[in-house]
C-alpha cells in the first residue's frame, strides 16, 4: 500500500511536469502554427495596433494593398475587413463578427460543408459562418438570414438590413470560441458598412516570395520586406510572424514562469518521495540486506540494487503520470481556451514527444539519483554491527 | 580425518557499543580448528560467541589479535578481499533466514554463484542439485513465503554452499525452527560434516551443540572450555 501511494505521489508529480513542459513549450509551437498555417508571414495593420486587436482600419485601402502586390518580393496579398453586426433569423437575433476577405486568398478560415461565398460587386449575398453562429441562430446551409449593422439590437433599426443567404460552414482560425462569425467577399461587406467600410480594411496579410535555398534567407527577406512597408506606408505596422511570436511571448512569460516553477517543484517532490520510501525499505531491510553483504554480495551490488529500485519507482510513475498528465492538459487545455479572446484554434497544451521524453528521463534520473543516497547507506553498513541488532532487535 | 589447521585465531579482542555501554565481547580468545571438524561454540547470551562467528567468517574484524584462514591472516583484509573470501570460501547460514523474498528457491541459491561469475546453466544445474540434496527437489520454483520455516532454512543451508566453501558457520541456525525441523537441520549440517565440510554451529543449547565433536563454551568473552563432544544418553 505504502509503495502504491508512494507511486501515485510520483504519477502526480510525472503528470505535474509533463502538462508544465506542454505548457511552456506548447504556446509557442501552437501560436506558430496558428500564424503559418495558411502561408502568410506579414500583417500589415493600422499603426500601433494588433490583427483585430481594436475597431481601428486603414482608409484607402485598394491603394495600400494595390503598392504591396507591386513590391517583387510579395508574392500574393489578402486584405480583410472585420466589424460586429446585427444577424437575424425569424425569432432570433444575435451579434456577430463579419469579415469581409477575397475568398481566393483569404487566410482565415477553411470551409468545412458548402463553400465559400461568390461575388465582387458590393453586394452582400452570400456568406460563410462558423459552427457557433449555426447554433445561436438554429440555422443550416441555405437559410436566409437578415444581416443589420450596428453594435447592438438597440441600434439595428440605424442599419439598412440586407437578406443573405448561408452559402458554407467555415473554421475561423482567428475567432475566438462561442463567438458567431460569418464572411464574405471583401467588397461586399466593405458596401454593406457604407461609410465606416468604404475602401477600409482592418487587416492585409502578405506572403514573401520564399528563397528555397535558406530559412535564414528568407527570414531576412521577409524582414527587409517589413522595414519597407512601415517606411513606406507611415499609417501601418507591419508585423512579421517571428514579430508575433516575440510579442505574444512577452505576454504570456508568466505562464512559462509559472510553468518552469511547477515544473521545477514537480522534480522536487518526485525526489523526495523516492528517497522517503526507498531509506524506509532501507531501514526495514537492514537484516537481509546485512545477509548480503554477509554472504559475499559486494558493496556495489547492494548499493545497484537499491537504486535499481529507486529506477523502478520512477519508471512506474512515469507510467502512470505519462497518461494522467495527457488527460489532464487536455482539461486545462480546455478550460484555458475559453478565455475571451483567444483564438478558437490557440492551444495552451501542446503535445510534443521531444520535449516529453527529455522530461520524463528527467525524472527517471532524478529518482534514479534520489535512491542514491539510502543506497549509499546501506552499501556503507557495517555488517556485523548490523547482523548483531538484527539478531537483538 | 586430517589435522591441518584450517582456520586460527590469536588472542582476538573485540569491543562495540552498545547505546551507552561499551562491551568486551571478546577478551583474548584463542583457538585452532582443523579441516573436517564439526566444532559448537556454546555460551549464553552475551558471551561473545556470535562475535567469534563473525570473526572467524571474515564478517567483522579485530580490535586486536589475528584470525588466520587457510593460512591467510583475514584480520586486515579490505572489505572487497574480505567480501570475495565471504564468497567464495565460507558459508554462512543465520538464525532469521533472510531469503530474497522476491526469488525463487532456485535463484535464492543461484545468488551467490551469480555474483562469482559462475554462467547460467552452470548456476542452475547446481542450484538444482544444491536444493535436491537439502530435500528441496521439489520446490525449486517456489518463493520463500511458499516454504515453511525449516524449508527456508534448508535453502539457506544450501546457498551457503553455493560456492562450494571450505567453511560453514552457522549461527543458531534452529532458533526459529520447531524441535523435530530443528533436529532434521542439525542432521544436514552432520551429513555435510561427514562428506568432510568444517562446520561452526554457534548455539545457546547445550543439548544441541553435542551434535557437534566438539564444543567449546564461552562466557563473558572469554573461553572457559574446549572438549570433546559428549554424545546424549538415549
Amino acid at each position: 500500500m505504502r509503495t502504491l501511494l508512494a507511486v501515485l505521489g510520483l504519477a502526480i508529480a510525472a503528470a505535474l511536469l509533463i502538462d508544465m513542459v506542454m505548457l511552456a513549450t506548447g504556446m509557442r509551437a501552437s501560436f506558430r502554427s496558428l500564424l503559418t498555417s495558411r502561408g502568410y508571414e506579414l500583417r500589415v495593420t493600422p499603426r500601433g495596433t494588433l490583427p483585430f486587436d481594436t475597431e481601428a482600419t486603414v482608409g484607402s485601402a485598394s491603394a495600400l494593398v494595390a503598392s504591396l502586390r507591386a513590391h517583387p518580393d510579395i508574392e500574393r496579398v489578402s486584405p480583410s475587413l472585420g466589424s460586429t453586426v446585427q444577424v437575424q433569423r425569424v425569432d432570433r437575433a444575435r451579434s456577430a463578427f463579419v469579415l469581409g476577405t477575397q475568398p481566393d486568398l483569404q487566410g482565415e478560415y477553411t470551409v468545412i460543408n458548402g463553400r465559400a461565398p461568390l461575388g465582387t460587386d458590393t453586394l452582400l449575398r452570400e456568406v460563410i459562418v462558423n459552427a457557433v453562429f449555426l447554433t445561436a441562430l438554429d440555422a443550416t446551409l441555405g437559410d436566409t438570414i437578415t444581416i443589420t449593422t450596428g453594435r447592438s439590437a438597440q441600434l439595428r433599426i440605424a442599419g439598412t438590413p440586407t437578406r443573405v443567404v448561408i452559402v458554407g460552414e467555415g473554421r475561423f482560425l482567428y475567432v475566438p470560441p462561442g463567438l458567431p462569425a460569418l464572411s464574405a467577399p471583401l467588397a461586399a461587406v466593405q458596401g454593406f458598412l457604407g461609410d465606416a467600410g468604404r475602401d477600409r480594411i482592418s487587416l492585409a496579410m502578405a506572403s514573401v516570395r520564399a528563397d528555397t535555398t535558406s530559412a535564414t534567407a528568407n527570414a531576412a527577406r521577409t524582414e527587409a520586406v517589413r522595414v519597407w512597408i512601415e517606411q513606406t506606408h507611415a499609417r501601418v505596422t507591419a508585423i512579421s510572424t517571428e514579430t508575433a511570436i516575440v510579442q505574444v511571448e512577452e505576454r504570456l512569460a508568466y505562464f512559462r514562469q509559472l510553468a518552469f516553477i511547477l515544473g521545477a517543484l514537480s522534480l522536487v517532490i518526485g525526489v523526495l518521495l523516492v528517497t522517503t520510501l526507498v531509506s524506509l525499505s532501507v531501514n526495514e531491510r537492514l537484516g537481509e540486506l546485512a545477509v548480503l553483504r554477509a554472504i559475499g554480495v559486494p558493496r556495489s551490488g547492494v548499493l545497484q540494487q537499491i537504486m535499481l529500485e529507486g529506477f523502478m519507482l520512477g519508471m512506474a510513475g512515469i507510467i502512470i503520470g505519462l497518461g494522467l498528465g495527457l488527460v489532464t492538459a487536455q482539461w486545462l487545455n480546455a478550460i484555458l481556451r475559453d478565455f475571451p479572446g483567444l483564438p478558437a484554434d490557440l492551444d495552451f497544451f501542446v503535445w510534443s514527444a521531444e520535449a516529453a521524453w527529455k522530461s520524463l528521463a528527467m525524472l527517471l534520473v532524478a529518482s534514479t539519483v534520489a535512491g542514491a543516497l539510502p543506497a549509499w547507506r546501506a552499501s556503507q553498513m557495517r555488517v556485523a554491527q548490523a547482523l548483531r541488532e538484527e539478531a537483538i532487535g | 580425518m586430517s589435522a591441518t589447521p584450517l582456520l586460527e585465531a590469536f588472542e582476538v579482542t573485540r569491543r562495540y557499543r552498545t547505546g551507552e555501554n561499551d562491551v568486551h565481547a571478546l577478551r583474548g580468545v584463542s583457538l585452532t580448528i582443523n579441516r573436517g571438524e564439526f566444532v559448537a561454540i556454546v555460551g549464553a547470551s552475551g558471551s561473545g560467541k556470535s562475535t567469534l562467528l563473525h570473526l572467524l567468517g571474515a564478517v567483522d574484524t579485530p580490535d586486536s589479535g589475528r584470525v588466520v584462514f587457510e593460512g591467510r591472516d583475514i584480520s586486515t583484509l579490505t572489505d572487497a578481499d574480505a567480501t570475495r573470501l565471504r564468497l567464495l570460501r565460507v558459508g554462512l547460514v543465520f538464525q532469521r533466514f533472510y531469503l530474497m523474498p522476491t526469488l525463487s528457491a532456485l535463484e535464492n541459491v543461484s545468488l551467490p554463484m551469480a555474483e562469482a561469475g559462475l554462467g547460467k546453466v552452470d548456476r542452475r544445474a547446481r542450484a538444482t542439485a544444491l536444493l535436491s540434496f537439502v530435500g528441496l527437489g521439489e520446490r525449486t520454483s517456489h518463493r520463500p513465503t511458499q516454504l515453511s520455516g525449516g524449508e527456508q532454512q534448508r535453502v539457506a543451508v544450501a546457498r551457503a554452499l553455493a560456492n562450494e566453501p571450505a567453511l560453514l558457520l552457522a549461527d543458531e541456525p534452529t532458533g526459529e525452527l520447531d524441535a523435530a525441523t530443528g533436529a532434521a537441520l542439525i542432521a544436514l549440517l552432520q551429513q555435510l560434516n561427514a562428506d568432510g565440510l568444517t562446520c561452526v554451529l554457534v548455539t545457546h543449547d547445550a543439548a544441541l551443540a553435542r551434535s557437534a565433536r566438539r564444543v567449546i563454551t564461552m562466557r563473558d568473552g572469554r573461553i572457559v572450555s574446549d572438549e570433546p563432544s559428549t554424545p546424549l544418553v538415549a
